[in-house]
Parts: structure tokens; sequence; C-alpha cells
């Protein structure tokens, strides 16, 4: 009943958009105001309920876009006004920024219930339970600013909402900052995802600057209105307002060449993984990839770069997190590598396939992260349990004192200890590999499709891709939950409470049943999107690449099952020093090596560029500022000659004029003052004669002039 | 007939004489008195001008009768506040006023 | 005349009318009142100020002309009158303890003072020099009475004898300058003055003499240097509230006259006219604020400043007869005097809540820059009032004086004076010298000053303060008002 009238209530839902971002900010208000005094409890549901609420909003977006698909731009406010330079403040609703919304407030809330549980201990294993308040704020702060970012209605906003989610993607990675490497790696890995960012909206601006320039608005229906126009008058500005966009791109969606960042943002805690640098805010740089598709459709050889980034990045990056061990940095590499797939889509103009991929992919890879983190919270909580404990502290070794809870060769056998844990996250792999008929099949199996139409070189790469991602997910599964505990953590890790266990439950089903979203027979997903983007095709199913694809996912499987699930646990007997710590390193070695260490992108970054920039900067500083600027120019030519003539100055001029001028002058004053008082004699004839010589003085002036 | 600059001329005269006194004197009425002098010499300045100027107006006649009256009013004014400095100090030399000055 | 016109005319100055009758009743029925209740006259008289205000304030907006043209009611008379309605009040207000304590409580002074305002309201909107001549003894007159209605205290009468006598003086050149613009142009009439000389046949030497002796006489009034040599013993001998009333109000009175005489009936004499403003202004200026410097009594500086700022006013006579600046330049001149009536009657509220008796115990008067140590700790209200009279006199925001300073130097610019614009402003560098003096004695020399606590001193100071603050935020209505109020002049 309530339902269909709200279906068919049309547009005056629209007019709650605000509150997509309002809700977030009133949370993270209550929550600075009044959270130290409040319950952990309460802070964390309260954080959850904005988020929800938020929810609940987005969707009654959604319902309303069902009768009333065209959307609308609901202004706020007049922002700025600088001459000709008017920008407001307004709300795009329309399907494609409605499924943002979605996405971001649905999978956010369950993040935030789920992180309830998982800070309330993690807090704790740190050592500083005062910064539980912190966490949710910036959790909060996060869902406002990435709302603004996917509801604006023109690019400076969407700009605001770009630099405000790189804000709180810093504070959050650096949430720890006191811990890490030397006690400041978090901090670093903070400034280094900061940095990276930076880099990529610098080119953002750019590109805004010269859409201002061109189009002389920011607004997305005016410039899309004008795009054709201008594209035939001044294509080359087309080209590099989406080129520079593209370097936005690489850096808020971890492309190469910016791609770094991402995996040291692990850094924060594993619920500000799963949201911020999975589902949601590296997502950006292909929502705006494919909000501004009106702009890329004008550009083919734009179009063309676009889509091989991402084909590289998700194969470079795949290659790399086979090599890995860190559970967490196995996921990093996977986003960055799924995220490829998704530019890779947007490039080719399969702007539904990159979508949906983004969608599905929000879910899997959440739900891969978070349960993770439930692996991490569960052995955390044993090593502690035991470290505390004086007989089950006894057989513990070295290796045990100083334990990484994240890393996978501590870790096996866990399937039988945490049940749930297990379950979904194998359900979360076998989404991500691409198994139908889990979510991930269908999306990744229409980016393959049109991939196959259009760039056949982005489908080999990501081909290639694919098989990886199916391999390094193998080996993951097989070293974290099957053979033998290769720790006494490992063995002794229980399962996690259910307020961590229920939202990945839910999450286990959105990603086996979100392909449903866009079934090949259907296009759900495809028409829904076409309100906000235009006609789309929708790619047609091909038996051929999805056999194709399923076969060397399987292919992939079967590898990494005989590498870890039988040749490692053979290895395991040989004696720890004469042992590999990874199967494929006897087979590829040196190359191993290589993945192992991300083939040394950090490494040639700092040699081609951070360290000639270091040695700029201490050349600048060393030679030209200190030595030649501060030691000669400053100290011996400015302050040197600045003396001598300071003491002419001072003493001959200063004393000797200035001073005596000035004095004077003050003493002149003061006794013109004692002088001139002396006039007012008191005697009233003195007055009238003062009077009488103003008199003569005026009229003679006036007669004689 | 007597050309106008004739009573001009005597009403500057009388004028200057008034102003005279004011300087000179020291006696404060007899101040008041320049004064006066130059109060009359106005209205000399005032009736011969609406005569020669404008006879046909009474403006000038009209000044010359406020001038009278408001010059009347001030010297109330003005001997009432000599009697009552002469009653407090025993003068109203100008010269021995000076109380305030500086 | 018939009686209905004479009737029809008094309704058309109803103010004027109402306040000039109120006086004369409240002379008589002052009589009846008690000599310890004279509080019940202040009270009557302040009725008759709120009457008046209410009836200027409900005819803003009517421009006519009443007996003959000798009067003008418009923008210009109300916003004058608007001024020195508020000036009498204030006098009221300030007054009112200070004479119980002074032992000189005595009814006429609050006729007396209304007596005053009849006159410059009349000088504000006398259109005729006859009619300026009467308003100008109307104001003058009462006043030289106030300053000595502290018999038997030998300054104050003093006091008056000096103000009498030298006033007495500059009315004779006054009357000689009208006599002679007469004799050139045939007529007292401003509008006919103009019209005479324009149309030519207008004896010239004649003309510019009255005109030089008209401005000395108003001269005098606004104690501009050479004319200003009354104004420190006036001042210092009067009771501070007459003080008060005379250095807002007579000065007001007496620029209004000047304004309206010279924008009306002088701009083809401003040739010759304006260097002699120009000089006037600047000595003024000058010699106002050195010689304040060397003044430790409060009212003697005061009296010194306030012959400084007639300098500031007159610098906005200076391009009048430039049509296309007057209008502004005559604006700020309106405004300043608006900023200055409020910031004048902060800092005298001050001196009159600090001024005692001598004796009782004290060998102070309470006037001196010492008697005002320490009043930034025992009165903090009193010192922040005085605090921001004196920012406000100096020109430093956020006061209405430093608004008033930044519309008058902007209009002098533009009248293209900017060598009179920079005297102006190094001479309020001088100025903040003894101005920040004040401040210095009341925040950083301890001292037991010596403070009557009397609430309508209170409310007067705080009042005037806050609004010189307050109204500089909010000054742009307020020039507004003063440009339209000269629209109708010019």
């Amino acid at each position: 009943m309530w339902l269909s009238e709200a279906v068919s209530s049309g547009p005056q839902f629209f007019y709650l958009v605000p509150l997509v971002v309002l809700f977030p900010v009133i949370g993270l208000l209550v929550n600075t105001a009044f959270g130290g005094r409040m319950s952990e409890k309460a802070i964390g549901w309260l954080a959850s309920a904005a988020a929800g609420l938020s929810f609940v909003v987005a969707v009654l977006l959604g319902i309303s876009l069902l009768s009333y698909p065209e959307g609308a731009v609901v202004p706020i406010v007049d922002w700025i006004t600088i001459g000709e330079l008017n920008i407001n403040w307004g709300f795009q609703v329309d399907t494609l920024s409605v499924t943002m919304m979605l996405v971001v407030a649905g999978v956010g809330t369950l993040i935030h219930i789920y992180s309830i549980g998982y800070m309330h201990d993690d807090v704790r294993f740190q050592g500083d339970p005062g910064r539980y308040q912190r966490f949710f704020v910036f959790m909060n702060l996060f869902i406002a600013m990435m709302m603004i970012l996917v509801s604006a209605d023109n690019y400076l906003m969407l700009f605001v909402g770009w630099e405000g989610v790189g804000l709180c993607s810093y504070l959050l990675i650096g949430f720890w900052y006191d811990k890490g490497e030397n006690g400041i790696g978090n901090a670093v890995a903070g400034k280094k995802a900061f940095i990276a960012n930076r880099i990529g909206d610098f080119g953002f601006i750019l590109a805004a600057f010269i859409m201002f320039w061109v189009f002389g608005t920011f607004e997305f229906n005016a410039v899309f209105e004008l795009a054709p126009e201008v594209a035939s008058l001044f294509p080359a500005a087309i080209v590099a307002i989406t080129l520079l966009m593209l370097v936005g791109v690489t850096g808020k969606s971890a492309q190469i060449p910016l791609f770094v960042w991402l995996p040291d943002a692990m850094a924060g805690p594993t619920p500000v993984s799963a949201l911020i640098h999975a589902a949601t805010m590296v997502t950006a740089g292909v929502y705006l990839i494919t909000r501004s598709a009106a702009l890329y459709n004008l550009v083919p050889q734009v179009q063309n770069i676009v889509a091989l980034v991402g084909a590289a990045t998700a194969l470079f990056a795949a290659t790399i997190a086979v090599g890995q061990f860190d559970i967490k940095k196995v996921l990093a590499y996977s986003t960055i590598s799924q995220l490829g797939f998704m530019v890779a889509a947007v490039g080719m103009g399969a702007y539904v396939a990159g979508m949906f991929h983004l969608v599905t992919h929000a879910f899997f890879k959440a739900l891969l992260f978070l349960s993770a983190g439930s692996v991490i919270l569960g052995l955390e909580h044993a090593h502690h349990h035991m470290e505390h404990n004086s007989q089950l502290k006894l057989p513990m070794d070295e290796n045990d004192l100083h334990f990484d809870p994240q890393d996978m060769r501590n870790m096996g056998g866990l399937r039988n200890r945490m049940k749930i844990s297990f379950w979904v996250y194998l359900i979360g792999a076998i989404a991500l590999t691409g198994i139908p008929p889990l979510a991930g099949f269908w999306s990744k199996d229409e980016i393959l499709t049109d991939a196959a139409n259009f760039n056949p070189l982005a489908y080999w790469m990501m081909l290639a891709a694919a098989f990886l991602t199916a391999f390094y997910m193998g080996r993951q599964i097989l070293m974290v939950w099957f053979g033998k505990p290769r720790s006494l953590p490992a063995e002794h890790a229980n399962e996690s409470p259910p307020i961590i266990t229920v939202p990945l439950i839910i999450l286990a089903a959105l990603a086996a049943t979100g392909g449903a979203l866009n079934l090949p027979m259907w296009h759900t997903f495809t028409h829904w999107l076409e309100d906000s983007l235009g006609h789309l095709h929708a790619a047609e199913f091909s038996l051929q690449i999805a056999g194709l694809s399923s076969f060397l996912v399987l292919a992939a499987i079967f590898l990494a099952w005989l590498l870890y699930g039988r040749k490692y646990q053979a290895m395991q007997e040989l004696p720890p020093d004469k042992r590999p710590d990874d199967p494929l390193r006897p087979i590829l070695g040196p190359v191993f090596n290589a993945l192992n260490h991300k083939w040394w992108v950090d490494e040639l970054y700092w040699t081609i560029i951070i360290n000639p920039y270091v040695s700029l900067a201490h050349f600048l500083a060393d030679v030209v500022d200190w030595r030649f600027w501060h030691d000669w120019f400053h100290d011996t030519v400015i302050v040197g000659g600045y003396n001598k003539l300071t003491q002419v100055l001072s003493i001959q001029i200063d004393l000797g004029v200035i001073d005596a001028v000035a004095n004077k002058l003050g003493d002149s004053v003061k006794r013109a003052a004692a002088k001139w008082r002396v006039i007012e004699t008191g005697y009233v004839r003195n007055y009238a004669l003062s009077f009488f010589i103003g008199v003569v003085l005026i009229l003679g002036y006036l007669i004689l002039r | 007939m007597i050309p106008i600059s004739y009573y001009l001329i005597f009403a500057a005269a009388l004028f200057c004489i008034g102003l005279f006194g004011v300087l000179a004197r020291r006696n404060a009425i007899a101040i008041l008195m320049g004064i006066e002098l130059m109060l009359n010499a106005v209205n000399v300045n005032l009736i011969s001008f609406w005569r020669y100027a404008t006879p046909e107006k009474i403006n000038g006649q009209v000044f010359a009768v406020i001038v009278f009256a408001v010059a009347a009013a001030e010297v109330a004014v003005g001997l009432a506040i000599f009697i009552s400095v002469y009653r407090r100090r025993g003068t109203v030399s100008a010269d021995e006023i000076d109380l305030l000055k500086w | 005349m018939s009686l209905n016109d004479l009737l029809v005319n008094l309704n058309l100055i109803m103010p004027i009318t109402i306040l000039t009758a109120w006086a004369c009743v409240l002379l008589l029925v002052d009589l009846f009142i008690p000599k310890e209740r004279k509080g019940i006259t202040a009270l009557l008289a302040a009725l008759g100020l709120l009457v008046a205000l209410a009836l200027v304030i409900s005819r803003a907006g009517v421009a006519t002309s009443a007996f003959n043209g000798m009067i003008m009611i418009d923008g210009f008379a109300t916003f004058m009158s608007v001024i020195f309605l508020f000036s009498g009040l204030a006098g009221i207000a300030v007054a009112y303890d200070y004479l119980i304590r002074s032992g000189i409580e005595r009814g006429e002074y609050y006729v007396l003072l209304l007596f005053s305002i009849v006159g410059m309201m009349l000088m504000a909107a006398a259109a005729d020099l006859i009619m300026v001549f009467l308003a100008l003894e109307l104001l003058s007159i009462p006043l030289y009475v106030l300053a000595g209605i502290a018999v038997p205290r030998p300054d104050s009468e003093e006091a008056a004898l000096k103000y009498f006598l030298l006033g007495a003086f500059a009315s004779g050149f006054f009357l000689y300058g009208t006599a002679l613009v007469y004799g050139a142009t045939g007529s007292t009439a401003l509008t006919e003055i103009v019209s005479a000389t324009t149309s030519g046949g207008v004896n010239l030497s004649f003309l510019v003499i009255g005109a030089g002796l008209i401005l000395v006489g108003l001269g005098f009034k606004v104690a501009v240097v050479p004319f200003h040599m009354w104004t420190p013993d006036v001042y210092q001998g009067a009771p501070s509230s007459v003080t008060a009333f005379m250095a807002v109000g007579a000065k007001a009175a007496g620029f209004a006259a000047l304004l309206r005489i010279f924008v009306l009936a002088f701009p083809p004499l401003a040739m010759d006219l304006t260097p002699v403003l120009w000089a006037l202004a600047a000595f003024t200026m000058i010699i106002g604020n050195v010689i304040a410097i060397a003044q430790r009594n409060i009212k003697r500086m005061l009296a010194y400043s306030s012959i400084a700022h007639a300098g500031y006013i007159m610098m906005a006579l200076v391009p009048y007869g430039q049509g296309n600046v007057a209008a502004d330049t005559v604006a700020s001149a309106l405004f300043y005097l608006l900023a200055y009536m409020l910031t004048s009657f902060a800092a005298w509220a001050v001196v009159i809540a600090l001024e005692h008796n001598m004796g009782e115990g004290r060998d102070t008067d309470g006037l001196s820059l010492e008697d005002y140590s320490g009043l930034g700790q025992k009165q903090p209200a009193l010192a922040a009032a005085m605090t921001v009279a004196m920012l406000s006199f100096i020109g430093i925001p956020p006061t209405l004086g430093f608004v008033g300073k930044f519309y008058l130097l902007r209009t002098v610019i533009e009248g293209g004076f900017p060598g009179l614009a920079l005297i102006g402003l190094l001479t309020s560098l001088v100025s903040a010298y003894y101005y920040l003096r004040v401040v210095v004695y009341m925040y950083m020399r301890d001292g037991e000053p010596v403070v009557r606590r009397e609430p309508w001193l209170y409310f007067t100071a705080l009042a005037t303060a806050v609004g010189v603050v307050v109204l500089s935020i909010f000054s742009e209505p307020l020039f507004n008002w003063a440009s339209q109020a000269v629209l109708k002049l010019i």
C-alpha cells in the first residue's frame, strides 16, 4: 500500500536528497560533541544509524526513480558567485548517482555495523580505546563526503567531495599514526596516499580549469549539452580535459602509474580498507568517467588510452598479488586489478559493464576484506589470549612472540575453527574469481565480452588477469583455510561474534546474488542506467567467451590446488631452514622475488623520481638557499651591507638627522602646544583682538585678491 | 539727495568706532556699548540700503527693527551677567576677569 | 497675513511651534514646582522634546516652506532637528543629577535649554538671513545664561561674561555682513541672493565682504580658528552639562546655517571664498589639535578637541561650490555631525560622572587627567565608554568617528583638495596623542577615581558609546539618509 503510493508518488522524494549528506553530518557532529560521554555501543550504533538513514533515503530516491526515471537536479544553495562564475551546490538525482548512493550507503552501513564489533577489539589491541569515537566520526565524515561526491550536479562540487574523501582516506589510513614501521609507518602510508592523490587531483583541477575556460560552467547538464559543439570547434580542449581527468582517476582509483599508495593504505583498520579502499572511494574514478561519458564518447583516442591503462593495471596488479603473503595486501592488489577491469570497461564505452562490476565488486571485495578482518581478529584474539596465559605461553617460540596476524604463512586450517568466516570468504572468493553463477562472473563476463568486441589487446590482457585472479584467490583460500595450522594462534583462533558475522552473511548473500542485477536476458541494470547515460548497447552474452574464461578460472584454481593444496602441505614437513616460504619460489625463482617485491615499482619511483627530487631539494636547500642565498647573499651581501648601512644610517643619519628632527618635531609640537596655549590669556579683549585680526586677514584677502 | 555712499561711510565709521571701543576699553559695560555702536552702524546700513535699493519692500526696515529688539534682549542678559560678576568681584574690568586661561 | 495664514504656517512648523509653546508653558509651570522637585521640570522638558522628535520624524519626507519662504522645512532641517532634539534629550539626561549635586538645580535650566533648541531648529530651517540672525540669537542668548547658571561659582560667571561679550561682538560682524549682502542683492532670502548674483547687476565687492563677515560670525559660533578663543574658557567655566550640550548643539546649529547659506546663496562666490575656507579649516585642525596636547584639564582638552573637529567639518565646506561633489560633502558633514554628537555625549557623560565638588575631604575636582587614573579597573563600563569616545574622536574603527572621517576625507579628495585631506589625516595622528593619553591614564595608572553612580549618566554614556560602535557597522543607511536629506537642499 505504502510502497505503491511511493512508487507512484514520482519526484517529490527527490527533495529528500540533501538528507543523504545531512544524516552522516549530524551523526558525526553528535559523536564529536557528545561522544566523550557516550558508551562505545551508543557511538557505534549512532554512526551506523546515520549511515543507515542515508541508505533509507537512497532507497526512497531509487523508488521515486522507478516512476520518474529522468531524475532531477535539486539545488540547495549558491556556493560561490564570482563574476560570471556561479556555482550552486545542487544534487544530481538520477539513476547513476542513486546507484552510487545505494552502494555507498548500503555497504557503508554494513561496514559501520561490523566496525562496532571490530573496532571494539582493535582499539584494545592497539592500546588506545579513546580512538573508538574518532573512528566513527571519520567514518561518518567519509560517508558524507562520498555522498557529496556522487550527488554533485557540477564538477566543482564533485571535486569538493573528491578532496573530502581523500582527506578521510588520509585520516583513516593514518588512524594508528603512532604505529607501524619505526612508529611512523602508518603515518608515512597516509602521507603517501595523500601525495599520490594530490598528483591526481592536480590533473583534475587542471581539467576543471580548462573546462571552465572552454565551457564557462561546471554543471554537468550544461557541459554535456555544449560538449558536441565544443568538440567540433575545439577538439583539443576535450582531449585535454578527458586526459587530465584520467590523471585524476589514476590517482583516486589507483591505476598505473599512481597505484602505489593503495597497498600501503592497508595500514588503516580493516573496515576502512573494506569501505574506502575497496568498495567506494577508489571507485570514484570509475564513477567520474561514467558521469563524463558524454565527454569521453567524443574522443575515441582517449577512450583507447583509458581502456589500455585499465587493462594494463588489471594484469600488472594481478601478477603482484600472486607474490604477496599479507592477507590484506593480496586483497589490495586484487582491488587494484579489479579497478583496472572497471576503468578498462568504462574506457571502452562499456559504462554499464563498468558500473555493474563496480557494484558487484563492492559487495564481494567488502566481504573479502571484512572476513579477512575477522580472521585477523581471530588470530589476534588467540595470540593475545596466549600471551597473557602462562600455560599457553610456554610453547610459544620466537616467531609466535613477534606474531604478524596478517601473514598468511602463519595461518592454515582455519576453516575448522572459524566456520562462518570460512564460508563467506569462500563465497567472496568465488564471486571474485568469476565462477558462475555468483556476482563476479556476470559482471566480469560482461566486461570481457565488450572488450572482445572493441579492444582485443585489452581483452587478452584482462583474460590473463582473470586467470591470475583465480590463481591468487585459490592460493589465498588454500593458504588461509586449508591444510594444518602453521602457528599456535592459528590453532587456537575462534570465530568472531555475531555483530561481525551477521554483516558478513548479508554481504555474502549480496555477493552471491548480485549478478541478478544485469542478467544477460533482461539487462535490468542497462535499462536503469540508460536514463542517465543515454542509449547504451547491451553486451550480448557470448557462450564462447564465458566458456573460455570459466575454463581459465577453473584451470587456475586447479593449478593453485596443485601448488598450495598439495605441494605446500608437503613442504611443511621439511625442516624450517630448508623450507621455501612459497612453492612458487623454486619454480619461478627470481620472478617470484620480483612479484613479491611488487616489481620494485616503489623502488623505481624512489630512484627515478623521489631520490632525484630529494637530491634536488637538498641541492636547492643546502647549496642554493643555504650557502649561496643565506651564507653569501644574505649574510655577506645583505646583512653585511645592511650592517654597514645601518651603522651609517643609525649614527650619522638617524641620530644626526632623523632622530634629531623627529625628537625636535615631537618636542616642537609639544613646545608649540605649550607656547600657543599662552595665546589664551584669559583677557576678553585679547580674544576680541584675535577675532578682529582674523576679520582683517579674511577681508584683506577678499578685497586685495 | 545725499548719495548712499555717505551713509555707508558713516555706518562704517560708526562700526569702527564701536570696534575700537570693544578692543580698547577695559570696562565691560564700555565694551558692551561699543558692541551696541556696531549694531547701530548695521542698522544705519540696513535702513539706507532699504531706502536706496528696495524702497518698495520693507524687509530692510523689518530687519532693523528686529536688530533693535534682539540687541535690547542681549543687553538685558549682558547687564544681568555684569551685575552678577560685580557682586562677586567688585569689578567689571575685563582685564581683571581672567580666572580661566591657558 | 491673516490669522488663518498664521495658523497654517504655524502648523507647517509644528515641531518648532509646539516646542516654543511648551517652553513658555513650562516657564510658568516651573513656578509651581517646589524647589526640591525640579526633576519634574526635567521630565516635562524631556517630554516636550520627545513630542517634538516624534513630530519631526513623522513629518520626515515633507518638503515645504513657510512664512513666505523665510523657513524651509526639508530633509536637511529634519536631519538637523533630529540631532538637536537628541542632544537636548542627552543634555537633560546628563544634567539631571549633575545639577543636584552641584547645588544649581533650577527649573530655568530646562526651559532655557528648550528655547535654545528652538533656536537651533529654526537655524537649520531658516531660508532667510533675517531668520538666521533671529535663530542665532535665540539659540545664543539662552546659552549665555546657561553658561552662567552656576552662580555664584566665579568660573561660571566668567564664562558667561566672556561668552556673552564675544558672542555679541560676533553678532555685530554677522549683522554687518548680512547688511552688506542685503545691500548688494536687494534681498535677504537665500534663493533670491543667488538669483540676483547670477543675473548680474550686483555689487560684487559688497557681496564678497558680506559673505566673508557672515562666515566670521558663524565661524565664531562653531569655533574655528581664529574665532575660537572663547571656546576653552567657556567650555571650562560653564557647568559641564551645559558645555556638553553647547559643544554639540551650538556647533551643529552653526554648521547647519553655514552649510545652508553657503550652498544655497553663495555658490557663485566659490572662487573667492574657497581659499578662505581652506585656510580656516587647516588652521583650525592644526591649532586645535596641537594646543589640546598641552591641556591637562579634561574639559579644556575636550574644548580644543571640539575646535579641532570644527576644522574637520569645515573641510566639508571647502568644495561647496562644486555642484557635482557638494551634495556628497554636505552629506558627509551631516554624517560627521551625527557621529560627533554621539561621541561627544559619550565623552562628556563620563566627564560629568567623574566631576565633583572640591572640598568635602577631596582636593581635586575630578577634571584633571590624573583623576582618571584607575578608572578602567574601578568602573570598567565608564572607562570602556570613554575609550570608545576617544577612539571615535581619533577616527579609529570600529567607531562612527572613523566612518565619518572616512566619508569626509573621501569627499574632500574628490573635491580636489588632497592637501587639506592630508592635513586632516596628519592632525588626527597628532590628536591620537592626547586622546590616547586619557586611555592610558584610565587603564595603566592606578588610582581611586571618585565616580558618581547615577543611572542617567551611565545610560547616556553607555548608550551613546554602543551607538558609536554599532552604527559604525551599519553606517550605510545612515549615510544614505544624510544624502537624501541633502538631495532636497541642492
